[in-house]
């Protein structure tokens, strides 16, 4: 079944590479508290990453592990959206970011939960209530930088400004996924659209934000064609496999 | 941070038919990131089924240096201790 290998691929890289973006600020947070949510918030994403790419490498059946595919792969291998590859920024870029990524995930695992393969539907029951707390922890610190001081609304409008351009890719569909959507087995990603403006819609009139135009949308992660800054994650991301292979703990 | 952020105090009940149990304090802005930072630092573990945040200058509390007469005149006074009844055995444990 190689669409539903490359579709389910898609979706644990995603979660994999916006994983590993949140961690990076373990150690660096502004403030204890948040220095323990976004571990937590990125921990949530890389479960769901590891139970998606053992799934993809059972299907696959070559003998890969779900630790070659997270780490044993080359840039241009990797299908995750450009979102979640985009860089921590600011805090109030990474709150975007995740607000972004999760006011599609919550509903798209929610209609996921029906599918007939036990596996997307096992994920799906648990990862809907994960990225309902991820919209709701973002999206209360969205409000807050957006209607707040000076320079918090400055940086949250910033942050608009650089990522609206990446969320119309979210609701692209892969031919493999396109196929999975075909057979029942995957929710339409375009089908979770009006969920997703009503959130943003909500959030950012509290937050005092416009949803600006985007004249060049901003897509390719599917194909694998990514920004510059992917390289780098990967490179520390995988750094310790490739020097010491088969390294465990 | 700590001068503008207020402290709160956090309250968990482990699980229900219990009391909710001090467990410790945290900074956070308002009331409603109070209670995402108390579930995120306090119940990582499965620690509990309902958080109470409170305003830490909202609590007052007794002055450790009138320890000695706040509680000191109970100590010799075992007979509040309902210890010295005979209770019958069908009773039971009490």
């Amino acid at each position: 079944m190689p669409a539903l290998f490359d579709a389910v691929l898609e979706l644990a890289d995603d979660h994999l590479i916006l994983g590993h973006r949140l961690s990076e600020w373990c150690g660096h947070a502004p403030m204890l508290e948040e220095d323990l949510a976004l571990p937590n918030m990125a921990l949530d994403l890389i479960g769901t990453a590891r139970t998606l790419y053992d799934y993809a490498a059972q299907l696959e059946g070559k003998g890969r592990s779900e630790d070659d595919l997270a780490f044993l792969r080359v840039e241009r291998e990797y299908r995750n959206l450009l979102i979640c590859e985009r860089p921590n920024g600011d805090f109030a870029q990474t709150m975007l970011r995740q607000l972004y990524f999760a006011a599609f995930m919550e509903p798209y695992w929610a209609a996921a939960v029906d599918s007939p393969d036990a596996v997307i539907r096992g994920v799906a029951g648990k990862a809907m209530k994960e990225m309902a707390y991820h919209v709701r922890h973002a999206g209360e610190w969205v409000i807050r930088l957006g209607d707040g001081t000076e320079d918090s609304a400055a940086r949250m409008q910033a942050a608009v400004a650089e990522l609206h351009r990446f969320t119309g890719e979210i609701f692209e569909e892969s031919a493999a996924s396109a196929a999975l959507v075909a057979e029942g087995v995957l929710p339409a990603r375009a089908g979770m659209r009006p969920a997703w403006d009503r959130v943003i819609g909500m959030i950012f009139a509290e937050a005092m934000l416009e949803a600006p135009e985007v004249p060049y949308p901003q897509t390719g992660g599917r194909r694998g064609l990514h920004g510059e800054h992917l390289g780098h994650l990967l490179a520390e991301m995988q750094y310790l496999q490739r020097a010491y292979p088969g390294a465990t703990w | 941070m700590a001068q503008e952020t207020p402290l709160w105090e956090v309250f968990i009940r482990p699980r229900n038919g219990l009391s909710h149990k001090h467990v410790g304090s945290l900074h956070a802005a308002d009331e409603v990131l109070a209670l995402q930072a108390a579930r995120d630092v306090y119940t990582r573990r499965g620690e509990g089924v309902s958080i109470w945040v409170v305003p830490s200058r909202a609590i007052t509390a007794s002055d450790p240096d009138h320890a000695a007469e706040t509680f000191e005149p109970t100590a010799d006074k075992i007979y509040r201790h309902p210890s010295f009844y005979d209770i019958p055995d069908d009773v039971g444990h009490m």
